[in-house]
């Protein structure tokens, strides 16, 4: 088998695949660096990320699957599932035998199901982080969330808070992936912070006067919201998985 | 900020704003182009959910709740024995961008008990609206409740500032709103909503020609109706519904089942169950009607006025219709293939697609999403399909209601599920 160990970008995938078809490998496998193991029979190759490349590749897709195709093929990427790259790879094989026919909508090939399914719980992630996100205004004025997505999705919900938060200065912090967003009024940063933040709740401290008045007045208001006569505990869960539970004010503990 | 205050009327208030379900923040696309507060995401967003599985999108609220009005299926009601408080526009508008800010909103549900008379508390709601607008440049959703009885200058101006209007008819017959809110009649309602219809049409017109003419209410207009308050019928109802579809272009109607919170001798007594299961299938006739192309009187008849409780209404028209099925999933129409039951909008267009590529066997159904424990008895396929013996057989809906018993009992919501269609429970 030929292993071709790629840095872990959609571009550097794409690469990949377009050396396949270069250099017309033998039983081409793609793997992430991290998880590569070396066996004796395997040939390893390092890929080295070539936009030129990539981009060729991309723009082939393109051509067949549209844009809605393409995005299907990103967000599934972002799911980092450990068979990723077999199926993304399948599928893009698929894709470029039968140019002319949108082979993205065959929704009885199960590597273009798969991929689907994965694009789907990327996208679902990232619409609850639209939602989940909860701002906690700091004294320094600046609104600041923390997040641990089960996804890296960070980069795919930059523009609906970029849109959406115009007037006020706010930082969403992935603290799994240790990288967040920072709106300066102007413009979105990426940043680092090199403090340790394992916690989702900020320390009282540091937020600013109103902001726990408002945290409880938005906990009123969701228990006075409520329909006791129809409680639905099930439905609930349902709709508000427990694991999210710990970003969201209205669930949390507090006086 | 007077916190206290501002707790108890927010208790207050919110309470007595609860039982109109609608709590939709879709349909609109206002932009955030002013570099203000906010924009409206045309298909919504569900922050948070209640215990009762509802969606949290607006911050709804009644304006007060001292009410002129004595409507017996309401809290807010005159003779009601409860404490009154009214919050001020600044409160409001307060509350709503401070939510806003820390993204526990989509906006604000606005309504309110009718003190003094219809244009006093209109004016306020409409002042509401205008501040967040026009001081505040905020730009996400409203939701304004109109006042029945107010004038067009004012329904006009808030249409300006809204995302979306409703008037809630309440009680679906006129001889129930006669017996539960006397001093209310439908007509009185139905003015301003064609008002508005109206106002939606010529603005719609005018932007065609002119490029800047404001939107009105963008969003649309709405309508709730209570279900199990009267002993009005579902035939009856979905007929009310179809007409305000018809002919007042609406967005939605809701049916809210009655939650007894009052005793009166014209009102179920307090301790009733809400009648959750007859909401569920009212809403999935509606569904029907409005993405599956079924008309209100393939669901109901005048001599079968109720929907049945044991199956849903799609699967009631395929046992009252076996004569068009089986149905051939290669060739059969997107209309046909929208009545199998289990099959729901979006599998149909996934079917669609995939019968181009090849010939599709049950197992590709249900890996497409179909409800294949249902729509295997209705399907035919290009390979043998040995569940369609049982369709012609007497005890055929005996067997459907055994073999599909667990999804039945799916708890339903009312509100399209945030992230994926199919998730709703009418295939
Ligand atoms: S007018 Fe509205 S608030 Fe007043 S009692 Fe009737 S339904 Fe309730």
């Amino acid at each position: 088998m030929t292993l071709l160990v790629y840095d872990n970008t959609f571009e550097g995938f794409l690469t990949a695949i377009f050396e396949i078809y270069e250099y017309k490998y033998i039983q081409p496998k793609i793997v992430k660096d991290k998880n590569h193991t070396l066996s004796l029979l395997d040939e390893t190759i390092d890929v080295f990320t070539d936009e030129k490349k990539a981009n060729r590749v991309l723009l082939k897709i393109e051509k067949s699957i549209g844009k809605i195709g393409v995005k299907i093929l990103l967000y599934s990427f972002l799911s980092e599932d450990i068979n990723l790259e077999k199926y993304l790879f399948e599928v893009i094989k698929y894709i470029l035998e039968f140019p002319d026919k949108n082979v993205i909508n065959n929704f009885s090939n199960p590597n273009v199901m798969q991929v689907h399914k994965l694009s789907r719980s990327v996208a679902r992630e990232k619409h609850r982080m639209e939602a989940f996100v909860r701002f906690e205004e700091l004294l320094n004025g600046i609104y600041f969330s923390k997040i641990a997505p089960d996804f890296d999705v960070l980069m795919l919900i930059l523009n609906h808070f970029k849109n959406r938060y115009q007037d006020q200065e706010w930082i969403i912090y992935d603290i799994k992936r240790n990288y967040g967003l920072y709106y300066n009024l102007q413009k979105v940063d990426i940043i680092t912070l090199d403090i340790e933040l394992n916690n989702i709740k900020t320390n009282q401290d540091l937020l600013s006067d109103e902001e726990l008045k408002y945290q409880n007045l938005w906990k009123e208001y969701f228990d006075h919201t409520n329909i006791t006569e129809r409680k639905n505990m099930k439905l609930h869960v349902q709709h508000l998985p427990k694991r999210y539970w710990k970003y969201l004010t209205e669930k949390r503990d507090i006086k | 900020m007077n916190y206290e205050r501002i707790k108890e009327k927010l208790e207050i208030l919110a309470d007595a704003a609860k039982y109109d379900v609608s709590c939709s923040s879709s349909g609109s696309n206002r932009k955030n182009n002013n570099k203000g507060l906010g924009n409206a995401a045309p298909s919504g967003i569900c922050h948070t959910y209640t215990q009762d599985g509802r969606c949290v999108s607006l911050l709804k609220i009644l304006l007060t709740n001292h009410c002129i009005y004595d409507c017996a299926y309401c809290v807010t009601r005159k003779s009601n024995d409860i404490k009154r408080v009214a919050f001020t526009v600044r409160e409001v508008v307060d509350l709503t961008m401070n939510f806003y800010r820390r993204n526990y909103i989509e906006g604000l549900f606005l309504s309110s008990g009718i003190f003094k008379n219809a244009d006093f508390t209109m004016e306020r709601l409409v002042r509401v609206a205008k501040l967040l607008r026009l001081e505040e440049n905020f730009n996400g959703y409203i939701h304004l409740k109109t006042i029945p009885g107010a004038s067009d200058e004012l329904m006009q101006e808030a249409g300006l500032y809204a995302d979306r209007l409703s008037v809630n008819l309440e009680i679906p017959t006129q001889s129930g709103l006669k017996l539960l809110a006397p001093e209310k009649d439908h007509q009185q309602m139905m003015k301003p909503m064609g008002f508005v219809k109206n106002k939606l049409i010529e603005y719609k017109s005018e932007r065609k020609i002119i490029k800047h003419v404001p939107k009105f209410a963008p969003a649309g207009q709405t309508t709730q109706m209570i279900i199990g308050a009267t002993n009005e019928n579902d035939f009856q109802i979905i007929k009310v519904a179809d007409h305000f579809y018809r002919n007042f272009n609406l967005k939605r109607v809701y049916y809210s089942g009655y939650v007894p919170v009052l005793s009166d001798s014209r009102l179920p007594s307090i301790g009733t169950q809400v009648p959750m299961v007859r909401e569920n299938r009212l809403y999935q006739a509606d569904w029907l009607m409005r993405f599956y192309g079924f008309k209100a009187d393939e669901i109901l008849d005048k001599n079968n006025p109720f929907l049945d409780l044991e199956v849903d209404p799609k699967m009631a028209w395929a046992l009252r219709n076996i004569h068009e099925f089986p149905v051939d999933i290669q060739s059969a129409s997107l209309e046909m293939i929208l009545r199998i039951p289990g099959v729901g909008t979006k599998s149909a267009y996934k079917i669609l697609q995939a019968r181009k590529f090849q010939n599709l066997s049950l197992e590709h159904l249900s890996k497409i999403g179909v409800s294949i424990n249902r729509a295997k008895y209705f399907i035919d396929t290009r390979s043998i399909n040995k569940n369609l013996r049982f369709l012609n057989r007497l005890n055929f809906r005996e067997l459907l209601i055994n073999q599909t018993k667990s999804k039945f009992d799916n708890p339903f919501n009312p509100q399209l599920s945030l992230f994926d269609n199919d998730a709703f429970s009418l295939r």
